[in-house]
């Protein structure tokens, strides 16, 4: 049976010199990766770009990863800082709930077809679009803690903030994003409690 | 219990969070109060939400193959730990430590602290001011001027430090 290296192997790997095993941790965490970048940039190019300079800098900086914390903790906290030095070059100002953005983004899934979206939109989608319209810090939380396999410990870590302050703030996106869903999916969800 | 309060203890007891004596606690009241009960079927709901239906975005099919074209080439740099000699750093401290404890213990041991009697340490005699009669040069040499000056770069540099780890502290919460 085969079974997929742990992490720690790959990098002992890498840094005995052998690059090409690297592919097997861009492959593994590009997903997450991206999707990290995508919720702060919006925009999948600057993504794409900004999900590939972490992999070359961590690739850079492996000799740096001392394996006290996960591989995926200490990568994601190198999406962050990027995500954030990007956002600052940029000079964007983070979405908030008033950006004009957000709206758009409202608007586009509450607009025409409602009566097909009512009866196509899966839940899935319902989900992920409540999530793209809450602001990039409540978005990376939730997406670590539940697809980034994150505890809350590693989520201070990547955020650089004590693990308190990072449950509270999972608390608190949690709690927006049930807003979001009832404020602009309210019928839908209604759909989906009686079905 | 304000609202904030009790979400959070029943997010504490759903993520396993909770000591024991919170996780009695909570099971006590879910089970003897209605507004508990509804609020933990409401989060629970909320988090099987969650858990079964965040999605990941997905990057174009030449991500990997884009990073690796990308590293071809570079080697991994050298750990930051290797070259970074922790006595280096010492030293460094130890040097602006000492210069500055020195300049202060100089500039302390030639103050005369007890002043000659009946003369003015200012130089120039106040009853009889006179812009054009001020001398500049002995103000300037006086040694309490050099203390004011020590102690304020020494406060300066206090400041310096805290100001930038505040710096820093906010661009990490934000």
């Amino acid at each position: 049976m085969h079974v997929d290296p742990s992490d720690k192997e790959v990098i002992t790997r890498v840094l005995q010199g052998e690059q090409k095993a690297y592919e097997v941790l861009v492959t593994r965490y590009q997903s997450f990766v991206f999707t990290m970048a995508y919720r702060y940039t919006r925009n999948r190019e600057d993504a794409e770009e900004l999900a590939q300079s972490a992999f070359v800098k961590a690739y850079r900086c492996l000799s740096d990863y001392r394996g006290d914390a996960k591989f995926s903790t200490w990568l994601y906290t190198i999406v962050s800082s990027l995500c954030l030095t990007f956002l600052r070059k940029k000079k964007l100002t983070i979405h908030s709930l008033d950006h004009a953005s957000v709206f758009e983004v409202a608007d586009r899934v509450d607009s025409g077809m409602r009566a097909n979206i009512v009866e196509e939109k899966s839940k899935i989608q319902l989900v992920n679009d409540a999530i793209a319209l809450l602001k990039p810090d409540d978005a990376k939380v939730l997406t670590l803690f539940y697809k980034g396999d994150q505890s809350l410990e590693e989520i201070g870590l990547i955020m650089g903030i004590e693990p308190n302050n990072a449950k509270v703030k999972l608390h608190r996106a949690r709690q927006r994003l049930k807003e979001k869903m009832q404020q602009y999916f309210a019928v839908e969800v209604e759909e989906f409690i009686q079905s | 219990m304000n609202q904030e309060k009790m979400d959070l203890q029943l997010w504490n007891y759903i993520d396993g969070r909770a000591n024991q004596e919170e996780v009695s606690f909570v099971e006590s009241m879910i089970v003897t109060d209605a507004v508990w009960r509804n609020k933990y079927k409401e989060l629970v709901e909320v988090n099987q939400v969650l858990k079964t239906n965040v999605e990941l975005e997905q990057p174009s099919m030449r991500f990997s193959k884009n990073v690796m074209e990308q590293i071809v080439g570079l080697q991994p740099a050298k750990a930051t730990v290797k070259y970074i000699n922790k006595n280096i750093i010492r030293s460094i401290a130890a040097f602006f430590i000492l210069t500055i404890t020195g300049f202060l213990v100089y500039t302390f041991s030639t103050v005369e602290w007890v002043s000659t009697s009946g003369a003015s340490p200012l130089p120039f005699d106040l009853n009889k001011l006179n812009p054009g009669q001020l001398n500049f040069s002995k103000l300037m040499s006086s040694k309490w001027i050099n203390i004011i000056l020590m102690v304020n770069v020494v406060l300066a540099l206090m400041l310096l430090d805290n100001y930038l780890r505040r710096k820093k502290r906010s661009s990490v919460e934000n």
